[in-house]
């Protein structure tokens, strides 16, 4: 177990390509990280850069108190999964569970029992004598799993492991592997695209767009006060809603009209952009702003009202007891719900 | 219950497939006629063959002549007998098949995992060499192996043909097939260089070995110039080649040893044959399977 420290990585490519631009962070002790973004945002970059598998460009990244730049992946301690399982294919998953402890001269006594153990943790003891070949994609995964509990490491690292299984595996297999690093304590940096993992998984959420940090935060912070439009429209399914608006007199108003909330004192007049969640849009036939219906989604638990406000695409979330057709209807917005942007950086302000 | 009173339905007479079948055999029959009559010939005394030529039945010479073929030597030394012939011919088969893979594997590996400076150059020259077959640089090559003292020996025969441009290009492009995640997991699991070599590449690519080794065993096993020149003594005679020794006593006033020589020539197809089919199958998984 160990903390992970990050001072001013770069990585630039061979090409002139610079995957990612100076970056500092810190994982505490025995913390669940999530890196997410799209793709090509640099986050596989960044993991392959603590894994060992990527050179540092510049900057240091120590591991456990240790600069460990120019340590072979092998002698960090750390162990990785990857999105295809990279499963030894001609090896039983015994063997492809211990085949790390054989390499560190474990004696094979040891190695036996540590692979017993992990497999009991992790369901897979009738398999131990299978190939690869023979598992399904979610014993597969397990298997690589337990190629990492079973070193013992200080470090886990997951590239995007789900993103191969079927919706209903993922989320069975999030919720084990949550389970899992919370009794081993071990600390976890998680690469995804997808920001429902990041959101469920995380206890802090790294938010990553064109090799920089976007944001670092708690879940709820991320999808509360999202620092940027960017992790407003990447975080939360469907995305934030982010309409055009005005500042004009001390207020924020839509289409120059409806006035929605007080800004503090000071505050320069122009155009910014408002972003709301669409559960903090509130049906209200007396509300202030008017919302025009044109498709009703239905999804079960809950509906997904898509119209336009303002002449502007709009997204709103009702419970499943609200029972509504297209047409025109009107909206109450809580102030305290919505985020203000600026309308060209995109920062929060 | 209902009445079954259907008719069983008619056998259609599928016409591609009896032409497809009707090609076939024609095929076949095309390919193992002449072994038929080289076989018959062998079961037949010499004077036999000489007078009536091939005939439709077998004789009683099957025995004898297998004896002949086997043990009894052609030249002057009394050396090089069948059973010989054919431990010559399996040392260079095998010697070539197993050099070439161990060598090619090794090359592929080198150009695929290492970052080298010129791998790519390297590669091009490797391939290049297809354009220089051995007949075309035979004398440069007979030149060196004679100055370093290795005529008549299997050292002789085989390393100066084991450097393979094919192997080496067939395990690279196998090595480029197989995931970049299978060899960071390597990495992180602790294996280095050689220890990923042994332990993940070569078992991983046992079909594609099979079926480079079943080329390269029956192209060693065929080689008929390189022994000629190479080897000189009696004792070291291939099978392929010693067939032409006793072929050549049909010069003369001799009976011709029809027997003895066809039964060799027999002798001298079957290992490549029994190797092709018992090894089919990985051989066809070793040329086609990429998904690893």
């Amino acid at each position: 177990m160990a903390q992970v420290k990050l001072d001013a990585v770069r990585k630039v490519y061979p090409n002139g390509y610079q995957a990612v631009v100076p970056t500092s962070f810190q994982i505490e002790d025995g913390e669940f990280v999530v890196l997410v973004g799209p793709s090509g945002c640099g986050k596989s970059t960044l993991l392959r850069m603590i894994a060992g598998l990527e050179d540092i460009t510049e900057g240091t990244l120590s591991i456990g108190g240790h600069a460990v730049n120019d340590v072979d992946p092998a002698d960090r301690d750390i162990a990785m999964v990857f999105q295809n399982y990279a499963l030894y294919p001609h090896m039983t998953v015994r063997k492809n569970i211990g085949y790390g402890l054989k390499n560190r001269k474990v004696p094979a006594a040891e190695i036996e029992a540590k692979v017993q153990e992990a497999a009991k943790m992790l369901n897979l003891t009738e398999y131990l004598d299978r190939k690869p070949s023979q598992l399904s994609g979610g014993q597969r995964q397990r298997v690589a799993m337990g190629r990492a509990v079973v070193r013992d490491p200080k470090l886990f690292l997951f590239d995007e492991p789900l993103s191969n299984l079927d919706a209903k595996l993922r989320n069975q297999m999030r919720i084990e592997i949550k389970a899992l690093q919370r009794r081993l304590g071990v600390t976890s940096v998680y690469v995804t695209h997808d920001q429902v993992e990041a959101m469920t998984m995380a206890d802090r959420i790294i938010v990553l767009n064109e090799g920089k940090i976007e944001q670092i935060g708690t879940p709820s912070e991320i999808y509360h006060n999202p620092a940027s439009t960017f992790v407003a429209s990447f975080m939360g399914a469907p995305p934030m809603n982010l309409i055009r608006a005005q500042i004009e007199d001390g207020q924020v108003k839509i289409n120059g009209g409806t006035e929605l909330m007080a800004v503090p004192a000071g505050w320069d007049s122009g155009e910014i952009t408002l972003g709301v969640r669409p559960e903090d849009a509130v049906l209200d036939h007396s509300g202030a702003v008017p919302f025009e219906i044109s498709i009703v989604e239905e999804l079960g638990a809950h509906r997904l009202l898509h119209g336009e406000m303002a002449g502007q695409p709009f997204t709103v979330h009702v419970s499943k007891e609200v029972d509504i057709q297209p047409g025109q209807t009107r909206l109450t917005l809580n102030p305290s719900t919505l985020s203000l942007f600026d309308a060209e950086s995109g920062k929060t302000l | 219950m209902t009445d079954i009173t259907q008719a069983p339905p008619r056998r259609r007479i599928r016409w591609s497939v009896l032409l497809d079948h009707a090609i076939l055999i024609f095929g076949s029959l095309f390919m193992l006629l002449p072994l038929l009559v080289v076989f018959q010939m062998t079961t037949m005394p010499d004077v036999e063959v000489i007078k009536n030529g091939p005939q439709l039945k077998l004789g009683g010479e099957l025995g004898p002549n297998f004896d002949k073929a086997m043990y009894k030597a052609s030249g002057f030394s009394g050396l090089n007998t069948g059973t010989r012939m054919l431990y010559n011919s399996f040392v260079l088969g095998i010697g070539f098949a197993v050099g070439k893979i161990v060598l090619g594997m090794m090359a592929a590996y080198a150009l695929v995992y290492f970052r080298l400076r010129f791998a790519t150059l390297a590669f091009w020259l490797i391939f290049t060499t297809l354009l220089l077959p051995l007949e075309v640089r035979i004398l440069p090559s007979y030149e060196v192996v004679q100055k370093m003292g290795m005529l008549n020996s299997f050292n002789g025969l085989i390393i100066p043909l084991i450097a393979s441009a094919t192997a080496t290009f067939f395990f690279r492009q196998y090595f480029r097939s197989i995931p970049e995640e299978l060899v960071e997991a390597a990495r992180i699991d602790g294996a280095g260089p050689v220890k990923f070599f042994i332990d993940i590449l070569v078992p991983l690519s046992k079909t594609m070995i099979a079926a480079m080794f079943i080329i390269m065993f029956v192209f060693g096993w065929n080689q008929y110039l390189w022994p000629t020149m190479i080897t000189t003594d009696e004792d070291m005679y291939t099978l392929v080649r010693g067939i032409k020794q006793i072929t050549q006593d049909l010069e003369g006033t001799n009976i011709p040893e029809y027997g003895r020589a066809n039964l060799l020539a027999l002798i001298a197809i079957l290992p490549p044959v029994l190797i092709v089919i018992f090894f089919q199958n990985w051989f066809v998984k070793g040329l086609t399977e990429s998904d690893k």
